[in-house]
């Protein structure tokens, strides 16, 4: 086996993601700017203060010297001394009323949790009118109100920004006080203001953040904007807006003079702008992995013989079929699989063994970063490859049927497509198979029902209607992924007998995945067990019950309390975890929850054997299996 | 030790009356299973009975007395289904378990945070982690714990295990089980497996479309079921072999 990287922990806490965030350029640029930011504001005042102000009227209006670098105002005095300085003015007012805005936004988005409905009702009510209100507008009114000077410009434009801030913070809080967790915070009489407190500031802090650093950028330059207009900061005070102010008149003497606060404005714009997107990278899916590592190529390991019952009869072959992400996980590990012409085969496991994936590969639909390597992946004589088959011989039915129809299209026009993309049919030929088919999988007035969106159809309706999809074209196999997982029990069961029905009458084969090895039992003739991304047992469904090989499968089997379970006995369990994909692959994967594990197990990985007629194993000790004597691993296979 | 009592409980969301008139009684110290298909309102109820779903009508009593609207830690607590949705991302397992302790000493805190985790059988030093760190059965491990930790008289089980693996789901039943003979709280059992809920269940009620059709001893419901809904649930159990189905 190829050395497989330690996984990359998905979830480390904000504290560590932002750390590794700062390591990237982008966390480096943004840091570097904040602390010449800051130190420009904390020493700028000390140290170019006195010159900022001083008067010289030998020298008024002069453009840019040695002495001065971009000139100096109408006054003489030193304009490049004056940016600087303004540069802690204009930070102090753009953070305080950041702080007023995201304070502001903060109470106002959460009282509707904290109040009552009534109360809640007018808070939203209100804060949904004024933020349809123009921003500039309500800027400018408000600087009014508050007067003019940079006290009440401050508070202008802190409060300006509360109702943005507010709808965002309404909208997270919604959704969280809406949670589980929430609901269980409040069966244990967690009073309202702990609830806040302790369970949905935490949960949006780092939306708020990010928030708080755009607006902040956004306040930067309105204060500017009303400085500039005069409404803001007032001499003999001076931000980057007034300094704008002053200096555009002699834009065509000096342009430098004039140009200098906006490039401040916009350098400092930007540093906000940087911040932002640090706490968005850190915060989000977008977080930068630890460690990125390129899968190991297979191909430079010896191929597996190919086996030799690569039978003529069979429908779909796989052999060594493995499915890997970028960062070095793998989650199906050398799977090999026949499924014969009009068989039922069911594939079991459970959540992370790789059934699914094993599936979606199959049908050449493994989400994005996933990637499909197989030693051999044939369908119908055909590469699957190189020729996929989706929606004329192979067809798909997944788990939630409302995600796989399109709740915007009629159910009759989304079966028609199939029928006019893939075979090439006409409008109404289309039409027509889709109401024939749709009364095939016995939907009620179909021709009704055809013209009528998913969204008018139960559960189990829906997941008709894609099996239906599925029988558009003439599929050879039928691949349903946990098709009944999301329906009713007693729906769940017609579901099943649709697609045992679908089989008898259109001599299709069936693939079923499911966790549950009751639906499996029903309607497969042959179940393969899966785990940790590799097939351990193959066996008939027969011999499910009381013949299984394969401890894991007996385990799993022992593990489901049925109609006859003693109700004074203890339900068997299975000790331990699952391994993760990108745990170390050592021996079998099993041998950690195995009562029957020995070093062996440990050591050295068994491989899946053929035993009695059609049965296959993968293990050291199977239960009452008496296999081949040449079962021993190939020695270079066993030292990799 | 507490029984739970439930009189003409009726919940309407505008015109739609999600559970109607529902009598039933749950004797202390017993489990009673309630099952029904989805859109029966057997979460509904469990989630009325708490609390968390108004209540137009009827009464809920917990040892005889109203439960109303008293505010705080109640008498009842609830599990919740997904254990990937009910435990705060953000806090830690122990903090979550502390939640429902009454206030107390730090010190003496974190024992009985200690003690609640040791009995559903999670390492207490696994207290400082997040929920993103456990799997879920460890998870519905940590929820149940919570919900202990509260000393119900009456524990609500909505669909505990129906977001688990089966090898989990076992573990899971077991410990409850164990743990409501123990500790001799009420329990509603709410699942749509029958099953699992004959494995659990002194007594089972069955609901559909919002009404409670069925209501008696476990044996008798299901050997010989009075009622339609009941026959078809229980024609609907899958089963592994054929030679169960007879039986």
């Amino acid at each position: 086996m190829p050395h497989l990287p330690s996984p990359s922990v998905p979830s480390s806490s904000l504290l560590h993601r932002l750390r590794r965030t700062l390591r990237t350029p982008l966390g480096v640029t943004a840091l570097t700017a904040c602390i010449v930011l800051a130190v420009v504001a904390v020493l700028g005042p000390m140290l170019f203060g006195a010159e900022a102000d001083r008067v010289d009227t030998n020298a008024i209006d002069q453009g840019s010297s040695m002495a001065h670098l971009l000139g100096t105002d109408d006054l003489g005095r030193d304009i490049a001394a004056r940016v600087v300085v303004a540069t802690r003015l204009s930070l102090e007012l753009t953070l305080q009323a950041t702080v007023i805005g995201v304070v502001g936004g903060l109470l106002l988005g959460v009282a509707p949790t904290v109040l009552g409905r009534r109360l809640g009702r007018l808070v939203t009510a209100t804060v949904g009118v004024l933020v349809a209100f123009p921003g500039l507008l309500f800027v400018l009114f408000l600087a009014t109100v508050f007067g003019v000077g940079s006290t009440g410009a401050m508070f202008a434009i802190g409060v300006a920004t509360v109702p943005s801030m507010a709808r965002l913070v309404q909208n997270m809080t919604a959704s969280i006080a809406g949670s589980d967790y929430v609901a269980a915070a409040r069966i244990l009489g967690v009073g309202r203001f702990r609830l806040v407190s302790r369970h949905l500031l935490p949960n949006i802090a780092e939306p708020s953040a990010l928030f708080a650093t755009q607006a902040a950028a956004g306040i930067l330059l309105s204060f500017s904007g009303l400085s500039f207009l005069g409404l803001g900061v007032q001499a003999p005070q001076y931000d980057w807006g007034r300094l704008l102010n002053e200096q555009l008149n002699g834009i065509y003497v000096n342009p430098v003079a004039a140009l200098a606060p906006g490039v401040a404005v916009v350098l400092t714009g930007l540093t906000f702008g940087l911040v932002g997107e640090v706490f968005a990278k850190a915060s989000g899916r977008r977080a930068p992995l630890s460690r990125q590592q390129p899968p190991s190529e297979q191909s430079a390991m010896a191929p597996a013989p190919l086996p030799d019952e690569s039978a003529e009869g069979a429908l779909v072959q796989v052999h060594d079929l493995r499915v890997g992400f970028p960062d070095g996980r793998e989650a199906v590990r050398g799977v090999s699989l026949t499924i014969g012409h009009g068989e039922a085969l069911g594939l079991v496991g459970e959540s992370g063994s790789g059934k699914s994936l094993t599936a979606l590969a199959l049908a050449d639909l493994v989400p994005h970063p996933g990637r499909v390597q197989a030693a051999e992946i044939t369908f119908d004589g055909h590469d699957l490859r190189s020729d996929p088959h989706l929606g004329t011989t192979l067809a798909m039915v997944f788990q939630d049927p409302m995600a796989s129809l399109n709740p915007a299209l009629r159910v009759g026009r989304q079966l028609s497509e199939v029928a006019e993309v893939h075979l090439g049919s006409t409008r109404a030929q289309a039409r027509a198979r889709a109401v024939d088919r749709l009364s095939a999988v016995r939907i009620p007035s179909a021709a009704r029902r055809a013209r009528q969106r998913p969204h008018e159809y139960s559960g189990g309706m829906r997941q008709r209607a894609v099996i239906a999809m599925g029988l558009m074209g003439e599929p050879k196999l039928v691949i349903a992924d946990e098709p009944t997982t999301a329906l009713d029990v007693t729906v769940q069961q017609q579901v099943l007998d649709l697609l045992a029905e679908v089989r008898t009458e259109t001599g299709a084969a069936l693939l079923l995945i499911s966790h549950d090895l009751a639906v499996v039992a029903q309607v497969c003739e042959r179940v393969l067990v899966m785990y940790a991304g590799r097939i351990v047992e193959d066996l008939p469904v027969a011999e499910l019950v009381g013949g299984a090989a394969h401890p894991y499968t007996r385990a799993l089997v022992g593990a489901i309390p049925t109609m006859t379970t003693d109700p004074n006995t203890e339900l068997a369990t299975i000790p331990g975890r699952p391994p993760e994909p990108g745990d170390a692959d050592q021996g079998c994967s099993f041998a950690p929850r195995c009562a029957l594990a020995t070093d062996r197990c440990r050591s050295t990985r068994p491989e899946l054997v053929g035993f009695d007629t059609g049965r296959r194993v993968a293990c050291w000790h199977p239960v009452g299996a008496v296999l081949p004597l040449d079962v021993r691993p190939v020695d270079a296979e066993a030292a990799s | 030790m507490s029984s739970l009592e439930l009189r003409g409980i009726t919940v309407r969301y505008g015109r739609f009356t999600a559970v109607e008139n529902v009598d039933l009684l749950v004797p202390e110290g017993t489990v009673t299973g309630l099952v029904g298909g989805s859109g029966s309102g057997k979460s509904t109820l469990g989630k009325a009975v708490v609390g968390l779903a108004p209540i137009t009508a009827g009464q809920v009593l917990v040892d005889g007395g109203d439960l109303g609207r008293r505010r705080g830690r109640g008498p009842v607590q609830l599990v919740f289904q997904n254990p990937y949705a009910s435990l705060d991302p953000r806090m830690t397992v122990g903090a979550a378990v502390a939640e429902a302790l009454p206030r107390t000493g730090r010190a003496a805190r974190s024992t009985e945070v200690a003690r609640y985790l040791e009995l559903v059988g999670i390492d207490p030093s696994r207290a400082v982690l997040t929920p993103d760190a456990l799997s879920g059965g460890q998870r519905q491990r940590v929820a149940l714990a919570r919900a202990l930790a509260a000393r119900p008289g009456v524990l609500i089980a909505d669909e505990i295990t129906s977001a688990l693996d089966v090898s989990v789901q076992g573990a899971v039943l077991n410990l409850l089980r164990e743990l409501q003979r123990e500790l001799g709280f009420a329990m509603l059992f709410i699942s749509h497996n029958l099953a699992v809920v004959r494995y659990l269940s002194d007594q089972v009620a069955v609901m559909d479309e919002g009404r409670l059709v069925e209501c008696g001893p476990t044996d008798r419901v299901l050997r010989q079921p009075e009622h339609a809904t009941t026959r078809t649930l229980l024609a609907c159990v899958p089963t592994i072999s054929p030679a169960e189905e007879a039986s």
